[in-house]
């Protein structure tokens, strides 16, 4: 890659963090939540984005960041009220600032219109927010600043007056300069001793024409208030000797006379010669960027020590996944040798079994921990939700406040990609078909905002997302009436609530009575149904009329290993997901009926469950086994309902890794994906909830029926 | 059409047998040759399709070349061998009954192939080679994979 493309993939990357922080503080705010330290983030992270862009020379992204940053500098001050409207504004304009990245990467276009119309709503709120304001220093330079390598560090005028701790005034050499040392890491390892306030002395700092770039004139006053050690203090500039001159004094005590007297300094005086003449370059321009970052730089030392704890590091995804593959094939070779060792009739206490039992706890063990790696926080895709429900809310004319829980679940990256198209479309079904219009809520006595809850758990080694909505709930009687209309249920049928709230999942299914531009895109529940099975997930609805529905979505943990039941149907080996098997059991003759001419049943608990030959599912065997010298595998599936699987024997259970059939060939019907057992040999994986409803869409009459039981 | 085979004059071709029959692959197109080992078979899945194996970790369809020309199912003996081969992104294993040699051959002197009526030779022959007496068809690949409509029919 080109060295400027890859600081460009950086600053995108850092682009994609920092308008996640915006959009977040920004909502923090509207929730009356955030304090001065949220608007700082706010204003730090529109004007990180501006600074790169001016960088790069993204002429449209700087220009609209300008404004907004203005905007948001204005409420930072307190000029502007951070209340409802302006909030509301910046969080559109925080979407139109996305809109401008993802136009700076070559990916999609701004809608020009709406940006022109927010940045010219953001200027009118600071015009008469503000009151009339001094020029802005030019974008370009600004831009300029950010290359300016001062250390935000926390900056004070005013010594304010608090008890105990040392007075340190620290003053560089040029020989330290000279050596390669910077001051800025003296700052900040003293900043980690003790949370303590620097202040720039610039009383040395000659008129520019006298100024040498090689000298050093500036000096810093610290106050490191608390119990520190002289002794700690010394050590951090042990290694400069005689290159910075280090004086230490307690608090309280004056500081020696040979201490520079460090006058105030008037920033403001020295920023208003700096806007009344904007051409003047040089040292001036400097104090102003001191002034800039010494403001950010309050926050980012508050926020310091939280950092220090989590130490992080970035990792290309595909040096990950490349793991994670060999730590597959590692688990697949030691089932192998295991294996091995088992046929060479090893006795089960020898050494090399004993050894064999330690390397699989040690490969388990390492799988676990590289799946962690992968693990993400569900953030990343709920962090896009709150721009959709804006825009659905803002087509809808629906107010809609959305509320998300449990952001930090961890999940596999494998099933991160896949949750966002389902979490969406669920989330336009609560707002489209769920929420009431703002009169309608009036009427029944609700608030006329709407509340949406997206919630992300981990439950029984899965993971739940739940969209709750507060709206009229499902109306059961138009199901009804529309999926008799439909064809999808007999018109006698007897359903009970659960039932018809669970049609709305059928295909061909949907209930809005015009197609609206929102959920009516063709792609109904079903779709959405389809799609979280394909992935070993299932998807329900609770309603109560009037108060709400819940949709509920639960999907394994990964897609990258499977606790499955490996079994013998003829000469084939198979797995079958252990989260669908209810039972394992060896059915006695008089529990096996016939039922019709080729079907049969099983009795088991007082019910009678359909018996399915896998191997004739398979199309591997035309005629069934006699269950009773089979194996029957009771099964649950969300949409087949109960079943008897037959099969020839069970060979014992066990984690596989999953293996795609679509990487070199395509999807199988009835096969979830393939595995590679201890012999060497491909085993496929059994897709439970196919085999089950492939067979019900032959008899479509008994869907439901098979639902019910 | 192939990738492997853009503007160049000059082609390596690998033969093989089937029966008594001679076909020819672009060698660009074969990342290696292993030995038979018995396939995993997949359901519902068109006759020629011999199931799945494990080539180190991953997951390989193997085709049963014979099939798929419509010459008959091949009977995999110790002696028979899996050319895997590059089609677009997939590695797909083809089973033949033995690899014979390395051919080179010019573009120029590949025949058109004749028009014998049969849908499978029009399909999957591009070409006639006609080397020392011998007649060696050109398999395409690209064509050679079960429909894809299936996939999204699942």
């Amino acid at each position: 890659m080109d060295p400027m493309d890859a600081i460009k993939a950086t600053y995108f990357q850092e682009c994609d963090e920092l308008l996640a922080d915006l959009e977040q503080g920004l909502l923090t705010l509207d929730a009356s939540e955030g304090d001065g330290d949220t608007i700082n983030a706010v204003f730090r992270a529109v004007h990180s984005v501006k600074g790169g862009a001016g960088a790069f020379g993204f002429e449209a992204l700087v220009a609209f960041a300008h404004v907004f940053e203005t905007a948001l500098d204005a409420m930072r001050s307190g000029k502007l009220e951070p209340d409802g409207d302006a909030l509301k504004l910046m969080l559109r304009a925080s979407d139109v600032l996305a809109d401008f990245v993802q136009a700076a990467k070559g990916q999609g276009v701004v809608d020009e219109v709406r940006a022109q119309g927010i940045a010219e709503e953001l200027a009118a709120l600071t015009d008469h927010g503000a009151g009339p304001r001094v020029s802005e220093p030019a974008p370009a330079s600004d831009g300029g600043d950010d290359d300016w390598g001062f250390t935000p560090l926390k900056f004070e005028i005013d010594e304010p007056v608090s008890a105990g701790g040392w007075l340190l005034v620290m003053t560089p050499t040029s020989a330290m300069y000279a050596k390669g040392h910077d001051a800025a890491f003296f700052l900040r390892e003293i900043e980690r001793l003790s949370s303590c306030e620097t202040a720039l002395d610039l009383s040395n700092l000659p008129d520019l024409d006298a100024l040498s770039p090689e000298e050093s004139y500036l000096s810093w006053r610290l106050r490191i208030p608390g119990d520190v050690a002289e002794t700690t203090i010394r050590e951090v500039f042990d290694f400069v000797g005689d290159d910075c001159s280090v004086e230490l004094t307690r608090f309280g005590a004056p500081a020696p006379a040979a201490a520079p007297p460090a006058p105030p300094i008037d920033f403001e005086a020295l920023l208003g010669a700096v806007r009344g003449e904007p051409a003047a370059a040089g040292a001036p321009q400097v104090n102003e960027a001191h002034e800039e970052r010494g403001a950010n730089g309050a926050d980012k030392v508050s926020a310091k020590p939280a950092a220090l704890g989590g130490a992080t590091i970035r990792v290309d995804l595909e040096r990950v996944d490349r793991m994670i593959d060999l730590v597959g094939e590692l688990v697949i070779n030691q089932a192998m040798l295991a294996q091995r060792v088992g046929e060479s009739g090893l006795a089960r206490s020898s050494t090399v079994a004993i050894g064999l039992d330690e390397l699989e706890q040690l490969t388990r063990e390492i799988q676990d921990s590289v799946m962690a790696i992968r693990a993400q926080p569900v953030k990343s895709v709920f962090q896009r939700m709150p721009r959709l429900v804006r825009e659905i809310a803002g087509s809808t004319g629906k107010q809609v406040r959305l509320v998300m829980e449990g952001e930090g679940t961890e999940v596999d990256k494998t099933v991160i990609e896949r949750l966002s198209d389902p979490i969406t479309h669920m989330l336009r079904n609560a707002i489209d078909h769920g929420l009431e219009s703002p009169q309608d809520r009036a009427a029944v006595g609700k608030p006329e905002e709407g509340v949406v809850r997206l919630a992300a758990l981990h439950r029984s080694g899965r993971i739940v997302i739940e969209v709750t909505d507060d709206g009229k709930g499902i109306d059961r009687q138009r199901v009804r009436e529309i999926a008799i209309k439909k064809g999808l249920v007999a018109s006698d049928a007897a359903l009970t609530d659960e039932e018809v709230d669970n049609l709305i999942f059928l295909p061909g299914f949907s209930t809005a009575s015009t197609v609206s531009n929102i959920s009516g895109r063709g792609v109904g529940m079903d779709v959405v149904k389809r799609s979280i099975q394909a992935l070993g997930g299932r998807i329900a609805i609770t309603s109560e009329p009037g108060k709400g529905s819940v949709f509920t979505l639960s999907l394994p943990l990964t897609l990258a290993v499977l606790d499955g039941m490996v079994v013998r149907v003829g000469e084939q080996t198979l797995v079958a997901p252990l989260t669908t098997i209810i039972e394992t059991l060896r059915p006695k003759a008089d529990e096996v009926r016939r039922l019709g001419p080729r079907g049969a049943v099983l009795a088991v608990r007082g019910g009678h469950v359909p018996l399915i030959d896998i191997g004739v599912a398979l199309g591997w065997r035309t005629t069934p086994i006699d269950p009773t010298i089979g194996v029957v595998l009771l099964v649950e599936s969300e949409v087949g309902g109960r079943a008897a699987l037959v099969v020839d024997a069970i060979q014992g259970q066990r984690q596989v890794v999953i293996k795609s059939l679509e990487a070199n060939y395509q999807r199988v019907d009835a096969i979830a994906a393939a595995t590679i057992l201890g012999d060497g040999r491909v085993a496929l994986i059994l897709d439970v909830d196919v085999v089950l409803d492939g067979r019900s869409l032959d008899r479509p009459d008994n869907l439901l029926l098979a639902q019910a039981s | 059409m192939d990738t492997a085979d853009t503007n160049k004059d000059a082609l390596e071709l690998i033969s093989f047998r089937i029966d008594d029959q001679e076909f020819c692959l672009d060698i660009m197109a074969v990342r290696e040759i292993r030995g038979w080992t018995v396939a995993t078979s997949l359901p519902h899945s068109p006759s020629y399709v011999r199931g799945v194996i494990n080539l180190r970790g991953a997951v390989l369809p193997i085709l049963d070349l014979k099939t798929r020309l419509g010459l008959g199912v091949a009977e995999p003996s110790a002696r028979s061998v899996i050319i895997v081969v590059h089609i677009r992104e997939r590695l797909v294993g083809l089973l033949v009954d033995a690899v014979s040699e390395i051919l080179a051959a010019e573009r120029d002197n590949i025949q058109p192939t004749p028009n014998v009526g049969c849908e499978t030779v029009n399909r999957f022959v591009r070409g006639i080679i006609a080397m020392e007496g011998r007649m060696i068809s050109w398999i395409a690949l690209d064509d050679i994979l079960p429909e894809q409509q299936q996939a999204e029919a699942a």
